[in-house]
Formats: C-alpha cells, structure tokens, sequence
C-alpha cells in the first residue's frame, strides 16, 4: 500500500471542507470563525506543498510560506478588531457587527 | 514503506478528528488546544513530503506564536460562549450536507488529477535533490527567484503589525503621563513666575 498524492489531496479536501463547516455552524463565535479561517489555509498550504513533493518542484513550498506569513497577519489584525470591537460593545456577537457605522 | 502509511494514516487521522473538533467542541479554549493539535500532525505530514523546513516553520509559527495569540485573546475576553453556541443544532445537518458534497466532489476531482494529471507518473515524493537539504533548495530559490515577493511579505507583516498595535492602543483620559518634550522645552521664563500679593488679602485664584 503506497501513499500516493491522491491520498494528501483527499486530506487537505477533507481539512477545507471542516474549515467551511466551521464557518457555517458557528455563526455567531467570530472566534471560531476566524479558527475556521486558519484550517482552510492549512488544507491549501497541504495542497501547494503536496504538489511541491510530487512535480519535484521547490516553488510550490515557497508559495506556502507566502500563505503562511499572509495567514499569520491576518489571524493577528483579525484578533486585534475583535479585542477592539469587544471593548466597545461589550461582546463579540458577529450580529452586533450590523449596527457598525462610519 | 509499510511504516510510512501507518505514519500517513496516524497524521491524517489526528489532523482531520482535531480539526473537526476545533469546529465542534463548546468551549473555545479547548477548540485553540485542538487548533494546535492539528498544525502539529499537519507538520507531520510535511515532514512525510520531505518539506522539513515548513514544518519546523509551521510548528514554531503557528504553535509557538498564533495559537498563542488565540489563547491569549480567547482568555482576555470575557465573553458568555454558551450563548454563541446556540444555533449549533439547526445548521448542524446542513452544514453537513453542503460539506459532505463539497468534500466528495473535491475528492474525486483531486484523484483524477492525481492519476492523469502532471504528477501522475511520479510515484515518489521529492527528497533531497542533487545533495542539496530542503532548506538549501528553499533558499536558492527564496533569494534569487523570489527576493522580492519575500520582501513584500516582510512588509506585509510590518503593515500587519503597526495596523494591531494602532487597533489595540488607547489613551486612558485622567492618567498624567511623563511628557519629556515639555519637560526639556521648560526655561526660566516660562517654568515661574512672580506674583505681588497684597498684605492680608491672600492669594485667590
């Protein structure tokens, strides 16, 4: 039995359906929805770099290191609205969000 | 080889049980533990594709500082979860089914790739080309190739950083703070000043 790329394909396939899931389900926790966010680049960074390994080409591992540096700023100016967003409303219901203005 | 797929198997598995439990479970806290938990096996499944150098990245990125930073704000926020739980229930089986579709579908359009695409007469996963160690490939081409893009991912992490900071950053009103300039722009002029009082009357402001 050998581990083709078909097998890290159905992985990542599988990890990016979660992260949708995880946005569906969880509506309301923006925190969770922002976890979500982070499992979906996870499931392309699998993909870029399970290409990489099978076409013998380095290029796709540099593209997941751009993903990962892009995931990281985003995960920290997502955290740093929440925070800000929590102290000025007192909570972090993502239903709250509608009433933002300016 | 034998080991290699009871390796692959162990990683997917524990990637795919946390992550669906990152999504599912009720107390955020645990779901950051079960975040964590799944970028350390998809490290390993990076380290079974010969990419050594982004799963050391992905460990010491992901586990040593953004998950630290979900946990920091998932602590500091004093926030009722169970409350924005609600809802779990009904778009539960929807979710599901939609989920279902879209994984079957991308599944079998990733194994029709896989067996006639590009890489489909490539039976085994690239490891160490021409002598040279994952991180040396990674390099060689991260700064002739794509010296730019790398740059541009430092500034985007810059941007990034500057951008937090200003979110999360207030002037508390009523704290006197220490304001060097005005301190170091006082002279004998401007730092007293003489005032003639009238004998019995006091000073009134």
């Amino acid at each position: 039995m050998t581990i083709g790329l078909s097998h890290y394909l159905a992985v990542a396939a599988i990890l990016f359906t979660i992260g949708v899931f995880g946005i569906f389900v969880n509506r309301k926790n923006i925190i969770v929805i922002l976890m979500s966010i982070e499992l979906i680049l996870l499931a392309v960074n699998i993909n870029l770099v399970a290409f990489s390994a099978y076409l013998h080409d380095v290029v796709g591992q540099i593209f997941a290191m751009f993903v990962l540096t892009v995931a990281a700023a985003e995960a920290a100016v997502g955290l740093a609205i929440l925070v800000t967003f929590f102290r000025n409303r007192g909570g972090i219901a993502v239903d709250d969000a509608a009433v933002m203005k300016g | 080889m034998a080991l290699q797929a009871i390796a692959f198997y162990l990683l997917a598995t524990v990637t795919i049980g946390s992550g669906l439990a990152v999504v599912s479970v009720r107390n955020p806290v645990h779901s950051v533990l079960f975040l964590i938990l799944t970028f350390f096996s998809a490290a390993g499944l990076f380290l079974l594709l010969g990419a050594e150098f982004l799963a050391m990245l992905l460990v010491v990125v992901y586990v040593g500082a953004v998950a630290v930073l979900f946990l920091f704000v998932v602590m500091m926020l004093d926030v009722d979860f169970g409350a924005l739980k609600q809802g779990f229930a009904r778009y539960a089986p929807v979710g599901a089914f939609v989920g279902g579709i879209l994984a079957i579908e991308m599944i079998i359009v990733a194994t029709a790739v896989a067996r006639g695409g590009a890489a489909s007469g490539v039976r085994e996963p690239m490891s160490a080309l021409g002598g040279l160690s994952n991180t040396e490939t990674i390099g060689r081409v991260l700064y002739t190739d794509y010296v730019y893009f790398f740059q541009a991912a430092g500034l985007v992490l810059l941007v990034a950083m500057i951008g937090a900071i200003v979110l999360t950053l207030r002037h508390k009103p009523g704290v006197r703070r220490q304001v060097i300039a005005d301190q170091v722009a006082r002279n004998a002029q401007s730092g007293m000043r003489t005032v003639q009082i009238k004998p019995g009357e006091g000073m009134g402001e």
